[in-house]
């Protein structure tokens, strides 16, 4: 069946809320508004404001009402509009909900999921389009996620929910009209990352927005002759630096796209990571094609500039390559 | 910038291939320094360089078969600066260096095919399959081109000198004697053979008639002072070699022994210097383990003279007293170049040898 990615996500969260009590969905423009990005479209009509709760426009308190609600034994979906108003949150997720179970020496778990949209590419300016997935991916004691595929977005809820402690997802905003098939085997888990395309000469890792920037780069050179194989990260904390090494030990190339700033990015992580593991299988230094170090510029021909794109992927390969 | 052209190590050589280099970008080496083998039609040989510099860029692929007096390597002379800045360390990918290791090939002697000239692991794998095929090239090709230099050198040797020959039987008792008491205190990877004191005896000889010793080269006799004897050594498997021993004359007994004993062991094992191929001034030939009694060589040009030992075989003889008994008896016999030396020369050359092996304390 065909389906578009903020179908899978809607799906995947109406299945939670009829199938578990303890499931509610907590965010600013949730209920009536339907969702920002119309996710919970019909759900206060079905769930009632019980179970869909508009929220002030305040991440501190009700990111802080989730923790609450989770340490109640209730399993609470908190959408946060996007990551750049999440900041306003760090307290609460970094200070609160990933240490309890640490500073309780085990007494409390925080079974909170948290969703937030990320990325630019739809000319909302630099207070709305930042990509700050590293930041969480930092803090020991939460786990963060990057669906980028229709079968991901249906996917991933349902273990972040049966995770005891913290999940955050988030959602690339550019995604939510992506439109695929939802294969009947959509169920996955939450840890490993996925090899999206299998190729022999370099290894291109992305993650969330970039995953079909990724993709296509892919496609483009395999026209060039060139074989170039795509892993999705997908788990951003923990990485599954195991499936990254044994691809970069099969292709002895890297290149990794990350719509975050180069400096202190996932991607340097990445690349750390298969320094430290991949060296004497390295063929060429790794390589990194990420977002320019500004403000993502409203223009759109500036944001465009300014983003991972697949030409920029394409010729990133070509010059490792020397192709 | 100096430049370094394959050397011709030996006449019969037009053409050598580039099997290694022993240098990278950026060496300092010193005159005499070997710094490739390359693959002659007898032998791979280790080429030493004959001048003092810095590496500066390797022109020539291993692999590469070049003729004689192409452009390998440039250097900077001592104190000469480099146009553009060194560049530091070679990349190389730290996978082809790693691949390259297991292999055993010298990743400073790959061009590279990556970015920024990197080595790469593909640029380690075409050498790899390039090397493997050259090596049985090299092996199964070694005896039948062998011959082929063999056939060539001596054809023209036969064409163009006008070879004559001369013999004396020289009487090798007091050597002999010499020889066994000199042994008799030394372990026997330390004692001396008699191949030594010929080898010394016909340098001593050589002073006195220098005619003997040199090439003949653009229809002129060049001499030279020094006896870089070429020892003809039959390979295993088939076909001769004749590197040289350098200096003989100035040698004692005990270091052209040393220099003979590496030298048969470095010809079998195919590792030579480019000056031992290419130095030679004169040729010895030894067949008295063959059992026959004299040999009568063929000058190796363009060299002029080459000095044959038989057996040593007891023999009837007339002593210094007219008595009849029988003696160790060796024969020597010289084959010339008649358009440098006469008989007579050549005649008394040969007396000086005989007697020069008749003391043999002196040599």
């Amino acid at each position: 069946m065909k389906i578009s990615y903020r179908e899978a996500m809607r799906q995947a969260m109406h299945e939670a809320l009829a199938g578990d009590p303890r499931v509610f969905l907590m965010g600013e423009d949730v209920g009536k508004y339907g969702g920002t990005y119309a996710v919970s479209k019909g759900f206060i009509e079905e769930f009632g404001p019980e179970w869909i709760r508009d929220t002030p426009l305040s991440e501190l308190g009700f990111v802080g009402a989730g923790i609450g609600a989770a340490l109640g034994g209730m399993r609470p979906i908190v959408e946060v509009m996007t990551v750049n108003f999440s900041l306003l949150a760090l307290d609460q997720i970094v200070n609160t909900a990933a240490v309890l179970r640490h500073m309780s020496g085990g007494q409390f778990s925080v079974p909170l999921v948290v969703r937030m949209a990320t990325g630019a590419g739809r000319q909302l300016a630099a207070q709305h389009s930042h990509s700050l997935e590293n930041w969480y991916a930092h803090i020991p004691g939460i786990r963060v996620l990057a669906p980028a595929t229709i079968g991901d977005a249906r996917g991933m809820l349902a273990p972040a929910l049966a995770d005891p402690d913290p999940v955050i997802i988030f959602e690339h905003a550019q995604l939510y009209n992506l439109e695929g098939e939802l294969a009947d085997d959509w169920q996955c888990d939450i840890a490993r990352a996925a090899v999206r395309r299998e190729g022999s000469q370099v290894s291109v890792f992305a993650y969330g927005g970039c995953l079909p920037k990724a993709m296509q780069a892919a496609a483009e050179l395999a026209e060039a002759g060139i074989d170039a194989e795509v892993v999705d990260l997908r788990v951003l904390r923990p990485l599954d630096t195991e499936s990254i090494a044994a691809s970069v030990r099969k292709t002895h190339r890297a290149v990794v796209v990350d719509e975050g700033w180069k400096s202190g990015s996932l991607a340097a992580e990445v690349v750390a990571r298969i320094v430290e593991d991949c060296f004497y299988d390295l063929d060429a230094p790794p390589v990194r094609v990420c977002s320019a170090e500004v403000p993502i510029p409203y223009a759109r021909h500036m944001e465009e500039a300014a983003l991972p794109q697949p030409a920029k992927i394409v010729a990133a390969v070509k010059e490792l390559l020397n192709a | 910038m100096l430049e370094f052209t394959l050397p011709s190590l030996g006449s019969d050589m037009d053409e050598g291939k580039l099997l290694e280099w022993k240098i990278k970008l950026g060496d300092r080496v010193r005159k005499g320094q070997v710094v490739a083998i390359v693959d002659t039609s007898k032998a791979a040989v280790d080429v030493e360089i004959w001048f003092d510099g810095t590496v500066h860029e390797l022109l020539i692929e291993p692999g590469a078969t070049i003729p004689v007096g192409t452009v390998l390597a440039t250097l900077l002379a001592p104190g000469e600066k480099a146009g553009t800045p060194a560049t530091g360390r070679r990349k190389v990918s730290p996978a082809a260096r790693k691949h390259a290791e297991a292999l055993g090939i010298d990743v400073d002697t790959l061009a590279g095919s990556g970015p920024g000239g990197a080595v790469t692991l593909a640029d380690v794998d075409a050498t790899a399959a390039q090397s493997s095929l050259g090596r049985q090239a090299a092996t199964s090709d070694r005896q039948a081109e062998m011959r082929k230099a063999i056939a060539a050198a001596m054809s023209r040797s036969k064409r163009e000198i006008p070879h004559y020959y001369l013999s004396e039987a020289i009487a090798m008792e007091r050597a002999q004697a010499w020889l066994s008491e000199a042994n008799a205190g030394r372990p026997i990877t330390g004692r001396l053979l008699m191949a030594a004191l010929h080898l010394k005896a016909v340098a001593l000889a050589l002073k006195k008639y220098p005619e003997m010793n040199g090439f003949f080269r653009d229809g002129a006799f060049q001499p030279v002072a020094a006896a870089h004897i070429g020892v003809a050594i039959s390979m295993r498997q088939g076909g001769l070699i004749a590197p040289a021993i350098h200096d003989v004359g100035e040698k004692t007994l005990d270091e052209v022994m040393r220099d003979l004993a590496d030298l048969v062991k470095r010809a079998r094992a195919g590792s030579l210097k480019s000056s031992e191929m290419s130095d030679p001034t004169i040729t010895v030939t030894n067949l008295g383990e063959q059992g026959v009694e004299s040999v009568y060589g063929v000058i190796y040009p363009p060299q002029v003279a080459l000095v044959g030992f038989g057996r040593i075989a007891p023999r009837p003889w007339v002593d210094a007293a007219g008595w009849l008994c029988v003696t160790p008896v060796l024969t020597a016999s010289l084959a010339a170049d008649h358009r440098v030396s006469d008989g007579h020369r050549g005649a008394l050359f040969l007396a000086e040898l005989r007697d020069w092996l008749q003391q043999p304390d002196k040599l």
